[in-house]
């Protein structure tokens, strides 16, 4: 479209630029060739014809710009920051010099474009104008930080227009207890909740007594939190341990109801994995609802054929991945539950922490379900009758479910459940596993290997576990290697699978032929 | 009984009162209102204000240069073609010329389209000349005025000056049998020769149902901060560079291509509505020509635009007030355009949210088919409603010319 007419016009441009910057030289080149003017006036020529050459551009039209270039448009001087594609802004007398012939019109313009101040005029004006570029064309650190705040601040009134209009307080009840996975568990739930929009109690359960070590990471999120005591241990049966988080699970209910909190109760076991998304799809539970909950069932180390025929079973079942949740009919009334089908793993799932085989969830896990916090209060206006006094219930409940006397009245949620906001995981370090208190090694780890070819021929006969790990290594080595092994003389072990310490091949070698 | 009549009058009254009060309060929560230097005047209702009177021309003017090429329906300029359609079936025409403010001429200049879909304008004034000697031979009106109460359509890059390209266009300057008539365009520029005073500018067209059926839910959070899609540099036209946008598109490309707040680029990218609704800041920089249908979009879509087009004039500029929905930027500035951004207060981000989000906003920018209240149509009866009563100096006394019919290039003078 504009393609004929602009290249047109601006060959006519080039050509006559061309002649006319050069036209006095030419005129003196045709004189006396051999006076020093004329030959000066050469020498120059020749010399501007080469800085052309090498810079790539009309050197002339530069030389005219700088020494015809009027005060109107000095702006446009001082705006050349970059000098390797300079190009002109025309001004009204170099349009005049350079381009009179082909483009009558810039004569129209320049009577406006010659005054500065005067009001009526144009300051735009038509024609190249200079590519302007700042000394350092960066981001500036400071002005992302503030643009971020600024998207922060846009997001939040989004929020306050469409998203949960009155958004209630979310209260997270969490059982843990000290061992080698805590940390890395409670670092995700913490996080999780660090990033809710809404207000938020944390009431943390700890087996055994508070310890230091939950205390400290606690406190490193800046949330609201209350953390309490259970008096036993945790077992080290499966069956047992969830059995215990039930209790632990009450218990924190029952602060609940003598501390009055208000909001939306939900359950988030620490190895648990949330969405944001849940946290916004529970401001929509009345009295109790229920959100669909996805199975990792882990089959850490199960050997091929177990792993085959669960395979096999599932694909009959034709479910990718096991959901507990509410069921609903066409017209989105809760009718049925999606519970965990546990026969495929009958005999076959784990029973200790300690063992490789699957664990197993309840066939309702307690984080599927969501309260109003009013359910376990004493006394609450409009309690309904269908939820049981929170002192009458017997310690060992099944699931959420036996809170209620009618299971009808669960509201489903995330859109009746087909949506899945939560993902339950057990996974845990052996029941022996030692790890350095808060993850932190004190004093620093030592060399005492130095690289020698025969592997740990100074390691210090430690407490029993640790021969136990390097006998079963040095079984499993046959071979030199030429291995540089930091042992420390404190408890640096880990669990067998997680012996990634020592980032080398070689140990990774032998660690595969231990599996 | 008495009592209880009163009673029951305060009830409702009070009753009343608090609706009302309270749906004002919650509609300040989300959106405010427009007013621009003509008042609140968006929600006007032209009918009854005025009266159209509509020439019928022979189809050749209209009706058959559509049916040669239907792509005029779908681009930026079809306003001409649904202006005219609204026009007919409008409750503002009427059909005695003797009692009508204003006169239309329903002729498509615009339509006359290369096989890529861009419109040549090289016969847009023989096609214009001729249909005014049509109407100024058959009708007394035009020359009655001369074309003062007459309005004309002109959607092209430079409006009735006729040409794509700025040089040209600024030569021939608006067509001088066009300067006495109200020009209905999207070009505007303050100070240059293609823009009359009292002329209306509009917005060009953009399709309504495609750009509300890439929608997207209204909570989904903002998360990039400048978003731009287009050309920076026209290689095939300018290779140079420097003359396209008068290089404030290339400086823009040049400054922040590496800047993670700009999300600028080329790409034709299928998300293009739905990437502009997840934006604070929509860049709308001139091209070839200072408007481009990217303010409506950003306009309908919620991002704030930033003009960078020094002295254009905005669509219905007496209408909106753009300076409290937009953020303009010299073409000079634009080196700093991230400090420009950055430093604008949150509060003031806010309310120009507030203000985007106001439907009659959203309706001002639109041609929808068929008209709503307080769309593109009626705001453009509103501006032609709002230059009436017409001067006493617009008849012109028995005799009197003030146009020169043989002016302008002499190609313009052939017969169409």
């Amino acid at each position: 479209m504009k393609l004929l007419a602009l290249q047109q016009s601006y060959a006519n441009r080039r050509t006559n630029s061309f002649r006319t910057s050069s036209a006095p030289l030419d005129s003196s080149v045709d004189g006396a060739i051999k006076s020093p003017a004329a030959l000066f006036w050469l020498l120059l020529h020749g010399l501007c014809c080469l800085i052309s050459l090498v810079l790539g551009f009309r050197f002339s039209r530069l030389v005219f710009f700088l020494l015809f270039s009027t005060a109107s448009n000095s702006p446009a001087a001082t705006s050349l920051y970059e000098a390797t594609t300079p190009f002109l802004k025309t001004t009204s007398d170099i349009a005049g010099a350079l381009t009179f012939s082909s483009t009558p019109f810039l004569n129209l313009d320049s009577p406006a474009n010659k005054t500065v101040t005067g009001s009526s005029s144009s300051r735009v004006v038509v024609g190249r104008h200079g590519i302007r570029i700042r000394p350092w064309p960066h981001p500036n650190p400071v002005e992302v930080m503030k643009a971020h705040r600024i998207i922060e601040r846009v997001q939040r009134e989004q929020r306050l227009q469409h998203g949960v209009k009155n958004p209630r307080t979310v209260i997270v009840i969490t059982p843990t207890y000290v061992r080698t996975f805590q940390t890395l568990h409670l670092t995700g739930v913490m996080h999780s909740l660090m990033n809710v929009p809404y207000d938020l109690i944390w009431i943390v359960v700890e087996a055994g007594r508070t310890t230091k070590e939950t205390s400290t990471l606690l406190s490193k999120s800046n949330l609201q939190t209350i953390h309490i005591g259970f008096d036993q241990r945790m077992p080290d049966s499966w069956e047992d341990r969830h059995k215990m988080e039930t209790r632990m699970r009450l218990r924190a209910l029952r602060v609940v109801r003598e501390k009055k909190l208000d909001g939306i109760v939900m359950f988030a076991d620490d190895s648990n994995m949330h969405s944001m998304e849940l946290f916004d799809e529970i401001q929509n539970v009345k009295w109790i609802g229920a959100v669909s909950v996805g199975i990792l069932a882990h089959s850490g180390n199960t050997d091929e054929s177990l792993s085959s025929v669960i395979q096999k079973k599932e694909d009959e079942e034709n479910l990718p991945m096991p959901i507990q949740g509410p069921a609903c009919n066409s017209s989105q009334n809760l009718v049925g539950w999606h519970t965990f089908n546990s026969l495929p793993y009958v005999g076959k799932s784990a029973v200790y922490i300690d063992d490789r085989a699957t664990v197993l969830p309840r066939k309702l896990e307690w984080a599927g379900f969501v309260l109003n916090s009013r359910l376990v209060w004493k006394e609450a206006e409009d309690k309904p009758e269908w939820v049981k006094d929170l002192d009458t219930v017997e310690e060992d409940l099944e699931s959420a479910l036996s809170l209620l006397k009618d299971t009808s009245v669960v509201e489903p949620l995330g859109e009746c459940g087909r949506k899945v906001l939560l993902w339950w995981l057990r996974v845990e370090a052996r029941a022996d596993s030692k790890f350095p208190p808060g993850w932190i090694i004190n004093p620093p780890l030592e060399i005492t290997v130095p690289a020698k070819h025969t592997p740990w021929p100074d390691a210090p006969p430690e407490l029993p576990s640790t021969e136990k790990v390097i006998g079963i290594q040095e079984h499993a080595e046959k071979r030199p290697t030429k291995t540089r092994t930091p042992r420390s003389k404190h408890s640096s072990r880990s669990k067998r699978k997680h012996e990634a310490r020592v980032a080398n091949t070689q140990v990774s070698a032998r660690h595969s032929e231990n599996k | 009984m008495r009592i209880s009549m009163w009673v029951f009058a305060l009830l409702l009254v009070s009753g009343f009162v608090c609706r009302v009060g309270a749906k004002g309060l919650d509609h300040s929560l989300h959106t405010e209102r427009i007013s621009g230097s003509a008042g609140d005047v968006l929600e006007d209702n032209p009918v009854g204000k005025l009266k159209v009177y509509i020439y019928e021309l022979p189809s050749k003017y209209n009706k058959k240069i559509l049916q040669k090429d239907p792509r005029c329906l779908t681009h930026m300029f079809a306003a001409e073609i649904f202006m005219h359609r609204f026009l007919l079936s409008s409750p503002v025409r009427t059909l005695n010329p003797e009692e009508a403010d204003w006169f239309y001429t329903p002729i498509y200049p615009t339509c006359d389209l290369t096989p890529t879909g861009l419109p040549l304008p090289f016969k847009s004034p023989r096609m214009m000349r001729s249909a005014i000697q049509l109407i100024s031979s058959n009708w007394p009106y035009w020359n009655r005025t001369e074309g003062a109460d007459h309005f004309f359509v002109v959607p092209h890059d430079f409006g009735a000056c006729f040409h794509y390209q700025e040089e040209k266009a600024i030569e021939r300057g608006i067509l001088p049998l066009l300067q006495r008539a109200t020009l209905v365009q999207t070009f505007g520029q303050r100070n240059h020769v293609c823009l009359n005073e009292g002329s209306i500018t509009i917005p060009p067209y953009a399709p309504p149902q495609k750009m509300q059926a890439h929608l997207i839910p209204q909570d989904t959070p903002r998360s990039i901060f400048v978003y731009f899609r287009g050309l920076f540099f026209d290689v095939n036209n300018d290779p140079e560079g420097g003359y396209y946008a008068r290089g404030a598109r290339a400086a823009v490309w040049e400054n922040f291509k590496d800047n993670p707040l700009f999300d600028i680029s080329t790409d034709h990218p299928v998300t293009y509505y739905e990437d502009m609704q997840r934006a604070v800041f929509c860049l709308c920089p001139l091209g070839w020509a200072p408007w481009s249908p990217r303010l409506v979009e950003a306009v309908i879509f919620g991002c704030i635009p930033v003009i960078i087009a020094d002295d254009i004039v905005l669509p219905f500029a007496d209408a909106i007030p753009w300076e409290q929905i937009g953020v303009f930027v010299a073409e000079e500035d634009v080196p700093n355009l991230d400090t420009i951004l950055t430093s604008i207060p949150p509060e003031v981000i806010l309310r120009k949210q507030r203000l985007l989000a106001n439907p009659s906003m959203k309706q001002a920018m639109l041609f929808p088919q068929p008209a709503q209240p307080g769309d593109a149509f009626h705001q453009i009866l509103n501006g032609l409603a709002r230059k009436l009563p017409h001067d006493k100096n617009v008849f012109l006394k028995p005799g009197e010319k003030i146009l020169n019919w043989t002016a302008g290039p002499v190609g313009d003078l052939k017969p169409w």
